[in-house]
């Protein structure tokens, strides 16, 4: 895919001299690359996001409520205060992303007037259009967005995601979806690397996703902008298990501060997923971080998050 | 060829990793601290500079990192890692402490956050035609002591500095899919070992 889509012109500001482009595809795909190996923390206040930040946090997700508690109190979720979100902004130094809801791109709007450094357009939210997810292009903020499978991460990409990250099921401290998800997209992505020409037309039917991207994918053996992993991660050895299976970085929601002691929790999952390899170091950071989220199992949810979504 | 390690616990050290790998030089990963030994010059990558710090003291590499640095490692940095070989820092965490070895004071975001972020052509001192530079939440130098020589600046900034073997840049040159500015390093690199 060309650098700036002719969908995306890039914004040249005339006053100073030499000209600075921004929000071209390259600075917006290039933080999720700065990101990698890392692990992006849900906080839902300024002291939350300090000790994330402490624990080695490569970004953190500001929002109200963690996805445990929106599913425990049921009723519509919305982006979150700006106030709120700007006080985590003054709290931390590490880039602060928050959450609009599925197609609702004007809450994307006021998120990126806050100056957020990236927005997920996500399914833990309650969606706001049922048919079509915000035209990311249109902004010079990056977006991430969640995908179940190739055909998913590939839409949202047309649509100008500059980062997916597999869904899992947010909020269940259960890793089972999240294992689901990131084998559905990387076994896809192998499988197209031994497609002829002509099949990659027929995959991109079957997918429903852009010729280009497919062809793209093809090509490359990976998608074209980072793959993280979110949904479920409740422990090292879980981050340890997505890194393993093709994760570039791990979002960990309610997982750590639904926790009994969140502080060395995320502390463990940082080191487990820069060692992510080495089974020595996770069995280090893993001892004596006392009892994990209780979790959920999948078949007993009311609602399935990740379902959302088109 | 000289034997090109890449700092590997947070960040974008894959397309550093692959750069140095085209120029035809020996490319090691590193994450542990008996790995310096082993290598002739170190690139720290983008990524985040709190958290790369913090797993740089969990692990116990920050010392000999920095007595590697002084030794004579060579060392490609780019922003985070620019950050991390600052004497001082300014707008970062009260507690962050960086290795203290090119004497130049930078600012942390200093371009502003991610909405800020832009590309920018840039003159730089060896190449002949313009590099684009890639500021991503990028840190601004505001001071370099006589000690550090300016390679390319913008906009009156300086964005790439350098200090005998040690470079570092605001900018990212590995995502800038131009590998010039890695060979300039290798070659600045390789003529010094040749004639030392």
């Amino acid at each position: 895919m060309a650098q700036n889509s002719a969908k995306n012109p890039p914004t040249q500001t005339a006053s100073t001299t030499p000209a600075r482009t921004t929000g071209t595809a390259r600075v917006k795909r290039g933080l999720a690359e700065m990101l990698r190996g890392g692990v992006i923390m849900d906080v839902v206040d300024a002291e939350q996001a300090r000790i994330a930040e402490d624990a080695g946090a490569c970004a953190v997700m500001a929002l109200e409520r963690v996805p445990a508690d929106i599913r425990r109190d049921g009723g519509v979720a919305r982006m979150s205060d700006p106030a709120m979100v700007a006080g985590i902004q003054d709290a931390v130094t590490i880039p602060v992303m928050a959450k609009c809801r599925i197609g609702h791109f004007a809450e994307a709007q006021v998120l990126q007037s806050l100056g957020v450094d990236y927005i997920d357009e996500s399914e833990v939210l309650t969606p706001a259009d049922e048919a079509f997810h915000v035209d990311k292009w249109a902004f010079t903020v990056p977006f991430v967005c969640g995908a179940t499978n190739l055909g998913e991460a590939l839409r949202r990409i047309g649509e100008g995601a500059c980062m997916i990250r597999s869904k899992g099921e947010a909020g269940t401290g259960n890793i089972v979806e999240a294992v689901r998800h990131l084998r559905s997209i990387l076994g896809d992505v192998r499988k197209l690397t031994q497609a002829d020409t002509a099949e990659l037309f027929g995959w991109a039917k079957e997918l429903r996703a852009p010729l280009d991207l497919v062809q793209e994918v093809a090509e490359r053996g990976e998608l074209p902008v980072p793959l993280f992993c979110a949904g479920g991660i409740a422990t090292p050895a879980d981050a340890s298990l997505v890194m393993q299976l093709g994760a570039q970085a791990v979002f960990v929601g309610s997982g750590i501060f639904k926790s009994d002691d969140p502080a060395p929790r995320a502390k463990a999952i940082v080191e487990a997923t820069t060692h992510f390899n080495d089974p020595a170091i996770v069995l280090k950071v893993s001892s004596g971080l006392g009892d994990a989220m209780k979790g959920q199992e999948i078949h007993q949810l009311e609602t399935k998050l990740a379902d959302r979504g088109w | 060829m000289p034997k090109i390690g890449v700092l590997a616990l947070q960040g974008a050290f894959r397309e550093h990793a692959e750069a140095f790998d085209a120029l035809g030089a020996d490319v090691v990963l590193i994450k542990h601290a008996e790995q310096f030994a082993s290598i002739d010059a170190i690139v720290l990558p983008g990524g985040e500079s709190t958290t790369q710090a913090k797993l740089l003291d969990t692990f116990a590499m920050r010392a000999p990192l920095a007595d590697a640095l002084a030794a004579g490692l060579g060392c490609f940095a780019t922003c985070a890692g620019l950050i991390l070989l600052a004497t001082e820092v300014l707008d970062g965490r009260a507690d962050q402490v960086p290795l203290g070895l090119l004497d130049v004071a930078v600012r942390r975001n200093g371009y502003g956050r991610q909405v800020m972020s832009f590309e920018s052509a840039l003159e730089i001192e060896g190449l002949h035609a313009p590099f684009t530079g890639v500021f991503i939440r990028a840190p601004r130098l505001v001071r370099v002591g006589d000690s550090v020589e300016v390679l390319a600046r913008h906009d009156t900034h300086p964005v790439l500095v350098r200090r005998g073997r040690i470079w570092a840049a605001g900018f990212h040159p590995e995502l800038a899919d131009d590998l010039r500015l890695h060979q300039l390093f290798l070659h600045a690199l390789t003529r010094e070992d040749a004639n030392p």
